[in-house]
């Protein structure tokens, strides 16, 4: 006796423990998942490690990372349209130093770089040197270490470029990442939704029971496909497709990603609508039909608006599902972070950029935290899906 | 004058054998009661009068069911027609997850009236059959869930009577409501025969001795003694109809 009341005692002890270590560990990710992000604001928006000097004549202390790019791919090429002199500017990066200074010059062990590039700087009103710190001599005369700021989350959010490995300044703007992701998604639903519904209602209220057993199966079977054949099939099958049906250069579009995206959502909005679609009572729909109703206006009518939040519900599952997806989006998709303004042309999504760029940003740098604050705004995403889907599940209830 | 006959009615749920040889007939403009322990056979039959038991698997019928001298089964019959002027009232409240207008409206709208004086006043009638209209006239908008259940029931045979149905069909029509709700609804039935041929399934036996005109005894699937209410229950013919009523069995 007194020993199966320990062991019961062990056995909800047990239990205890287990859901709060589950619990803990998703909140420790979470945690984890925003910390590592939060660092994004706190590192500088010129690369690690390195300076920009200029003349200390110039009157331009501070550039913001779009500028730093317009300067250096050479689409601006006067200081007068950064809010300086009238110069034109003269870039400088440490592979250039050659050109300037002979072998000796800078030391058999560049030990003289520093001094090397304090002289050219002070003598060129209109240079702008990209070079590592550890090469500036602060100390010395006629130069200017330009401000270093940090990466702004205005820069961050309503960023229109994604250049993160861009030198000297990454840009990390995610607009284009969130719209490719928002827009490939928006458009899965609009293709599966269509299809989606017709299968729930034909399985729900026409296919016979046999059919019916025969079919639901293959539907649930379709939602077990790995992604990665799905994103195959795409590139094989559908990307070729595309190419050729609408004559582009290339078939990797954003359509190719929703239209594999919608194959995906379907097993999930045909299972959760066709549930919703069963609930309606047997004697809501006799009532309906016992006053001339037809099946199909009992359908319509009676069935669809009884069960609309289930179906509301279906969708919403299915663009939690279309937003997250990941690797199949990747192989399709074309990858070009590029606000999309047509489902014609490349796109990138939020999950394809952090899986394609993680292996190669280095750990605890700007673009590594830009990635995890990708994940987070994913995270937010869906959470706001999620809360969503329990908002219109409890609002059935209470219908009730 | 006959509304309904059933002729050499038998019908079958797969094997199983449900109503076995039925022949009856119910006046126009009377209250017919349909009696019996459940299982038999009662509600089954109820459902062959607007073909509700088509939509069951393996449900077969053979011998003729005649509304105004047609058959209902024969080929060439349209449901649709057939059930707007066969109205059926459900054993528990199954109005429409829409408002106490639209419910009563549904019917006529799915018919394809389009005229809306119309439908405002066919609705107004109908509630007023129902005896619901001074209860729900100022709040006609709002959602049908919000009725109590003795409410929610007169609101579905407000919906039935909307479409001007000439045969009230009820099916326990009072069994989920409470003693004032169901006194209402018999109030109802009585009111309603003057323009309705009625016919119901009940539990109740008091009921069935209060409503109706002739009382239809089934047992086993077999039509036992079909009477006059006042005979069935003061001096049936049969033994099984004198043990049921008096409460021996059932």
């Amino acid at each position: 006796m007194k020993l199966r009341k320990v062991t019961e005692l062990i056995a909800e002890k047990f239990l205890m423990l287990c859901s709060s270590v589950t619990t803990l560990t998703v909140i420790l990710i979470v945690i984890f998942l925003f910390s590592e992000g939060m660092g994004l604001f706190k590192s500088s928006d010129i690369e690690e490690g390195y300076a920009l000097v200029v003349n200390s004549e110039n009157p331009v202390s501070k550039l913001s990372p779009e500028q730093i790019m317009e300067v250096f791919d050479s689409k601006v090429t006067l200081w007068s349209e950064v809010g300086g002199n009238d110069e034109p500017i003269l870039l400088f990066r440490l592979n250039d130093l050659p050109a300037y200074f002979t072998e000796e010059e800078m030391g058999d062990e560049l030990q003289y770089v520093p001094q090397c590039i304090g002289q050219l700087v002070s003598k060129e009103p209109g240079i702008i040197a990209f070079v590592p710190k550890m090469y500036v001599d602060s100390t010395a005369s006629g130069i200017k270490v330009m401000e270093e700021g940090h990466i702004r989350p205005g820069d961050f959010f309503d960023g229109k470029y994604w250049y993160p490995t861009s030198q000297p300044a990454p840009l990390f703007g995610v607009l284009p990442l969130v719209m490719g992701t928002l827009w490939v998604s928006l458009w899965a639903i609009l293709i599966a939704l269509p299809f989606g519904l017709a299968v729930a209602i034909y399985l729900a209220e026409l296919a016979d029971s046999r059919l019916r057993s025969m079919l639901k199966p293959v539907i649930e079977l379709l939602a077990g496909i790995p992604s990665v054949v799905y994103g195959f099939f795409g590139l094989v099958v559908i990307v070729p497709l595309i190419q050729k049906g609408f004559g582009l250069s290339v078939g990797e579009t954003g359509l190719a990603g929703s239209i594999i995206l919608a194959i995906m959502a379907l097993p999930t909005i045909i299972t959760v609508a066709e549930d919703a679609l069963r609930t309606t009572p047997r004697s809501m729909k006799e009532a309906s039909l016992s006053l001339g109703a037809s099946h199909w206006q009992t359908i319509y009518k009676v069935v669809i608006p009884y069960s609309l939040s289930g179906i509301t519900a279906a969708v919403v599952l299915g663009i939690g599902r279309a937003i997250g997806e990941t690797m199949a989006v990747l192989m399709v998709t074309g990858n070009a972070a590029v606000i999309p303004t047509t489902l014609l042309e490349p796109m990138r999504t939020i999950p394809a950029t952090i899986a394609a760029e993680l292996g190669e940003a280095p750990a605890g740098g700007a673009h590594y935290e830009a990635l995890f604050m990708l994940g987070c705004i994913l995270f937010v995403m869906t959470l706001i899906i999620s809360i969503s889907v329990e908002f219109i599940n409890s609002k059935k209830i209470g219908r009730q | 004058m006959v509304a309904i006959a059933s002729k050499n009615v038998n019908f079958y749920y797969n094997d199983f054998h449900a109503l076995k040889n039925i022949n009856m007939e119910i006046e126009k403009n009377t209250v017919t009661a349909l009696i019996g322990p459940s299982g038999c056979g009662k509600s089954t039959f109820l459902r062959l009068f607007n073909r509700m038991n088509d939509l069951i698997d393996g449900a077969k019928l053979t011998g003729e069911i005649l509304i105004d001298g047609v058959d209902i089964y024969a080929k060439g019959i349209e449901v649709d027609e057939l059930r707007k002027n066969v109205g059926m009232v459900f054993q528990k409240p199954n109005p429409f997850p829409k408002s106490i207008f639209e419910n009563v409206a549904y019917g006529l709208r799915v018919n394809g009236v389009r005229d809306k004086k119309y439908i405002e006043q066919r609705v107004e009638e109908s509630l007023k059959g129902a005896a619901l209209w001074n209860e729900v006239k100022d709040k006609l908008k709002k959602s049908a869930f919000e009725l109590s259940g003795g409410q929610q029931q007169r609101l579905c045979i407000a919906r039935a009577l909307a479409i001007s149905p000439s045969i009230l069909l009820m099916d326990e029509p009072a069994s989920a409501l409470d003693p004032i709700s169901t006194l209402k609804v018999e109030d109802l039935i009585y009111e309603l025969k003057e323009n309705y041929t009625i016919v119901i399934v009940t539990h109740n036996m008091q009921q069935a001795g209060r409503v109706s005109d002739k009382t239809a005894f089934f047992y086993m699937g077999e039509l036992i003694e079909y009477d006059d209410t006042k005979k069935i229950f003061l001096n049936p013919a049969k033994e099984a109809t004198q043990n049921y009523i008096t409460g021996r069995f059932g």
